[in-house]
């Protein structure tokens, strides 16, 4: 009943280019995303100092015009230590996301248009791997596997695959039951064309926003294995990692216990924030 | 004659997604005597709705009223507190809702939800507000009144449950009850007994009503006064008898033409014996598991057969339920037939859409109800269109262009719509997409299923005029597939009439005035006319009634 | 009641127990995936092969994996649950009391966690928009959105370092007094509760704020009802399945935050001994205390959904 496309009384300031609006909470999550890409990308060049040098006499030095967030349990500089520690946590965020969300949104697909044994099977293991708290799983696969870089990608994008299968399956499934589907399948099209050329422009945008979802549910389960020591190993050293080494600190509150934690939750919130208000198309005439 | 409702100058503004505010209504005067029955006419977003809901002093999420009064015996809604509001909620103003399933909480038994009026306003004691309640069961003449409230609401029929809804409506002696699209979502054989039920109560007890649907014939069985709305202003107001014989307004001439049967000059009757296009033979199809006998658990489908003409169109005509739309799906192979045969311009179609050539999938297409989810949202007209050209037709470039402008303009659409995407089209528009992407594949038939149930009455004139047209020119043949008995009439030569899927009557032209099976005589004679003495004259026999009649 | 509803209770459980057969299968096999020998780790590098190959026959690990998982199962079954790698104690005792410390840890977080989150998710869809609303809703994504160490870690800084309430790390042994007692609850269930109550929060306020759009909401509201009426009658009864749900699947971050918060508290708990087993790549004890975990977890949701079976009033 809230049908019109009536004389406008009032137009927003808001209403931005090219037919979207942004909010200004969207804006600046995206800047801190930025920023935080920026850092992990040109680590070498922004540090002051070599990561590994001890460059304080002082274990946990307070905050000081020379080391800008002190310095750490062996009095290496915390400033430098986390602009290379961006490098991992973003680093091998990005890969394991990227592994998870494609092969979730490959096999959800799938299961969505071929149907059948396919599906149910597929469906019924993905449903038991999901039932397994993913802190649980890490620890139990990097006892398993270890520590190393492609092994910690590796393990933290299976963990993930069945949560973003099980999502791209549901709006597949959705969309491949609407009539223009049908009227595709009885045009003769083949199933490649459906999954691709129908479907998946259908779902690419929910799709995208669980991917940045789940990029933060893997930056949380990555700092928290680093946290146990388990993550990361030195002498490289990401956010969680970071935290770990200086836990020590905690009890004076440290900065080289705060800054990393700071840093992870900038990240995590920045994301879940940008992800709630993406840019929207005006859509009067619809609403 | 005093006034129970005076609404003056109403305004009430909506807030659209980006923050911006528009006004969807814009200053109405409605006034309702004591007694008096109103009805607010108008197609969808034309507000009347949002004004039924002013009067209870209630808008939906995201509207307010701006401005203007809404007096309702006396007191302005509009101005009165969220308490003083709820007050009168149930005891002075009363609304019966548009889908009484859904507004029947699933977790209450009906007797409970019947009676919260009376506890919630404390009015009587709960002995004393069931043996009203089951009162005006029997007045609104439920079955087994004694009982039906001690029922869920998924264990009762659609139908009843309206009547339910109206039951919960009147339990707390309103003084006026507002009547959102009550039958819209009835089958016309149900929609007659409520419809009877409703106004009985209603005249017994002297109470005013508002009453807001689409439907013009209906609205002249209930309404006294009739009141056309068009987005969000008053067209025209004026007694039942007056809008229908002498409407001043254009708009409501549109409405009463759209209304009338056109009668349309169909093709001569061939010289030459007419070819058969499509014939199907004790077609059957349904759901569930196959039994041994290699039929489904659910026959929606029982050994059906008809027959098309080549240029000629068949209707098919029956309630929800009934099977047409599940034949229409194994004619077309989406879900394929589980026996009988399909034979399409000569030769033997294969049951299954997947095994047949493309050719036959070309020359036989498909048209669905709902454009809105026929069409892919997220590609652009162009393509929509450009995919079966390019796929039966191996157009592109330039000529798969031209083609496209062309098809645009046959459906009658500007050619700078091929660009947009379905959402920013109008519903009519979609359905005309909709319809073009059938003829992009140059076919020889087409499956038309419901394809104006959605639309509203002067939109849905103009594509069946269309879909003449465009039949006069291209040589094609349409199944017409409707509940609705006046759009069948509209365009079809000859038409089938199915229950409980099977077909139960083959009428041509000549005979459809006098159908001979007892189910057609009943769905015929229940489509309500635009003369609004036909409820009260209108003489069911009982015996037909209970045998097919609804619930 | 509804002749249907044994018959899906019946089939949601055959399905949990084929999960906890495909998960402990899972859980087997990833620990048997380790490159390398374990009975060579074991004996370390002066060992001679002769032991190592009589290491292998002892454990049997020259069998095939099947065989092993069969026999690891039928183990567990009859309770014998094996012996760590690492001190060659038997599993059961090594998990005896920690599990009762794990239990209580989780229980009164349970406890303390639901009634609120519950609380405050329901008012906050109740009185969606509002300030109230607002706070609420960005205090939960502030602290789902960061790792379990930080809101630990946060609390430490405000009650231990600051405050000064409260004792920081060290986890008290003995018990002398009620007030010993809370404080060595205090902080692990604090940092736990905040963990478990931003997600039954959230989720809980999502299923009634779904509930309060629905029709028979609105036509209750039209029937004069109060706000009261409306939560209490009309929308909670309605939402009951959706919100039992979302408690089991929030409960699994009770685990997760277990995991965390024993470890960062040196709670003697069952997660904290996993967590060292993983460092000590103990198979058998990791092997057991994932296997705990997950049926833990299982029979929480297995749970919630009979719940959710029963309190759907179309099976009545």
């Amino acid at each position: 009943m809230t049908q019109s496309a009536l004389s406008p009384s009032r137009t927003t300031s808001l209403t931005g280019m090219f037919g979207y609006t942004f909010s200004p909470v969207g804006m600046i999550a995206l800047v801190v995303i930025l920023f935080w890409a920026v850092v992990a990308i040109f680590g070498p060049q922004l540090a002051p100092y070599p990561v590994g040098k001890i460059v304080d006499m002082d274990y946990f030095g307070p905050i000081s015009s020379k080391l800008w967030l002190g310095s750490d349990y062996l009095g290496r500089d915390m400033f430098s230590r986390i602009i290379f520690g961006a490098r991992y946590t973003l680093g091998i965020a990005l890969a394991g996301v990227l592994i998870a969300s494609t092969s979730g949104v490959i096999l959800g697909m799938a299961a969505a248009v071929i149907g059948g044994w396919f599906d149910t099977v597929l469906s019924r293991f993905m449903d038991a791997m999901i039932s397994i708290p993913s802190k649980l799983f890490g620890l139990v696969v990097v006892a398993a596997v270890g520590s190393s870089l492609p092994a910690l990608i590796m393990t933290l994008a299976v963990i993930y695959i069945p949560g973003s299968y099980r999502f791209a399956r549901a709006l597949a499934v959705n969309v491949n039951t609407m009539d223009f589907i049908t009227v595709a399948r009885i045009r003769g099209e083949n199933t490649f064309y459906l999954a691709v050329s129908e479907i998946l422009p259908n779902i690419i945008r929910p799709v995208l926003a669980d991917f940045g979802l789940r990029f933060v549910f893997i930056v949380l389960l990555l700092s928290g294995l680093s946290f146990l020591g388990l993550g990361v190993q030195p002498p490289l050293a990401d956010w969680g990692a970071l935290v770990h080494e200086n836990i020590q600190g905690l009890s004076f509150g440290s900065a080289a216990v705060i800054a990393p934690s700071i840093a992870i939750a900038s990240l995590t919130i920045s994301v879940n924030l940008l992800i709630d208000n993406l840019p929207r198309k005006i859509r009067d005439r619809s609403a | 004659m005093s006034k129970i409702v005076e609404i003056r100058n109403l305004r009430v503004e909506a807030t659209t997604d980006s923050g911006r505010r528009i006004e969807i209504i814009k200053g109405i005067d409605i006034e309702i005597a004591k007694g008096e029955i109103v009805a607010l006419i108008g197609e969808s977003g034309s507000g009347k709705t949002t004004i039924a809901l002013t009067l209870m002093g209630h808008t939906r999420p995201g509207c307010r009223i701006s401005d203007g009064s809404i007096l309702v015996d006396g007191k302005d809604m509009a101005k009165l507190s969220e308490r003083e509001r709820s007050a009168v909620r149930g005891t002075e103003v009363a609304y019966v809702p548009q889908s009484a399933a859904a507004a029947f909480n699933p977790s209450q038994t009906i007797m409970d939800q019947v009676i919260e009026v009376t506890r919630i306003h404390g009015l009587m004691t709960p002995e004393k507000a069931r043996e009203r309640a089951v009162e005006l069961f029997r007045a609104l003449s439920l079955p087994s009144p004694e009982t039906i409230g001690t029922r869920y609401p998924h264990q009762v029929s659609g139908g009843q449950l309206q009547r339910l809804a109206a039951a919960m409506a009147l339990i707390g002696d309103p003084k006026l009850v507002i009547f959102d699209e009550p039958t819209t979502a009835l089958d016309v054989t149900t929609q007659i007994d409520v419809l009877r039920a409703f106004k009985s109560v209603m005249k017994a007890g002297g109470i005013s009503g508002v009453y807001v649907s689409h439907d013009l014939a209906v609205v002249a069985q209930i309404a006294d006064r009739i009141v056309v709305l068009k987005g969000g202003e008053v067209q025209e107001k004026g007694t039942t008898d007056a809008i229908l014989s002498a409407p001043k307004h254009a708009y409501t001439r549109e409405l009463l033409a759209a209304f009338e049967p056109k009668e349309t000059q169909f093709a001569e009757q061939p010289i030459e014996k007419p070819r058969p296009l499509l014939e199907i033979e004790n077609v059957i199809g349904g759901y569930g598991p196959i039994q041994p006998n290699g039929l489904p658990f659910i026959q929606a489908v029982r050994s059906v057969s008809l027959s098309v003409q080549k240029g000629r169109n068949l209707g098919i005509i029956g309630e929800s339920g009934c099977g047409k739309s599940t034949l229409a799906r194994c004619i077309a192979g989406i879900l394929p037939a589980n026996a009988g045969n399909i034979v399409f311009d000569g030769k033997e179609l294969d049951h299954a859409a997947r095994r047949r050539t493309r050719d036959q999938l070309r020359e036989m297409q498909i048209v669905f109800q709902y454009a809105d989810t026929a069409l892919n949202p997220a590609k652009p007209i162009d393509d929509i269109l450009g995919r079966p050209l390019s796929f039966y037709h191996g157009l592109s470039g330039k000529a798969r262009s031209a083609r496209v402008e062309e098809l645009l303009d046959m459906v009658q659409l500007p050619k700078s719509l091929r660009y947009r995407h379905p959402s920013e089209l109008s519903g009519g528009q979609k359905q005309r997409i909709n319809f073009a992407r059938a003829l992009a594949a140059n076919p020889k038939l087409i499956i038309c299923d419901e394809i104006t149930s959605a639309l509203d009455t002067v939109v849905a004139a103009a594509i069946i005029e269309l879909l003449k047209e465009l039949q006069r020119e291209l040589d094609l043949s349409y199944i017409f597939i409707s509940h609705d008995l006046s759009v069948v009439e509209a365009i079809c030569d000859e038409i089938v009439v199915m229950y409980r899927g099977e077909k139960v009557e083959h009428l041509t032209r000549e005979d459809v005035k006098a159908p001979t099976h007892p189910y057609s005589k009943l769905l015929f004679s229940s489509v309500p006319k635009l003369d609004p003495t036909w409820l009260d004259n209108l003489v069911l026999e009982p015996e037909l009634v209970r045998q097919y009649g609804g619930a | 009641m509804n002749a249907e509803i044994p018959t899906m209770i019946g089939k949601r459980l055959i399905l949990s127990v084929i999960t906890l057969l495909i998960v402990s299968f899972a859980v087997f096999f990833a620990t048997n995936m380790l490159p390398g020998d374990t009975a060579a780790i074991l004996l370390g590098q002066a060992a001679t092969p002769e032991a190592v190959e009589g290491l292998r026959h002892a454990m049997h690990l020259d069998e095939p994996a099947v065989l092993r998982f069969l026999r690891w199962l039928g183990g567990v079954f009859t309770g014998d649950l094996g012996t760590s790698y690492a001190n060659n104690m038997s599993i059961a005792t090594l998990i005896g009391s920690r599990f009762v410390n794990t239990m209580e840890l989780a229980g009164i977080t349970t406890l303390v966690a639901v009634p609120l989150a519950l609380t405050l998710g329901i008012t906050a869809a109740v009185m969606r928009g509002s300030v109230y609303d607002r706070i609420v809703t960005v205090l939960t994504i502030g602290v789902i959105s960061v790792p379990e160490f930080v809101v630990a870690s946060t609390a430490v800084l405000i009650f231990a370092v600051y405050l000064k309430w409260l004792p920081a790390i060290s986890f008290v042994n003995e018990v002398h007094s009620l007030s010993d007692l809370l404080r060595m609850y205090a902080m692990p269930v604090v940092t736990l509760t905040f963990v478990v109550s931003a997600q039954i929060i959230r989720m809980t306020r999502a299923a009634v704020i779904e509930t309060l759009s629905t029709p028979y909401v609105e036509m209750a509201l039209l029937k004069g009802a109060s706000r009261s009426r409306i939560v209490l009658r009309h929308a909670l009864p309605n939402s009951l399945g959706p919100i039992v749900n979302a408690l089991a699947l929030s409960l699994s971050y009770l685990i997760g935050g277990v995991i965390i918060i024993e470890t960062i508290f040196n709670y003697p708990g069952i997660a904290k001994l996993m967590v060292d087993a993983v460092a000590t790549r103990d198979l058998p004890l990791i092997q057991t205390c994932a296997l705990i975990f997950c049926l833990g977890y299982l029979i929480l949701i297995t749970i919630a959904d009979i719940i959710a079976i029963l309190s759907n009033p179309r099976l009545r």
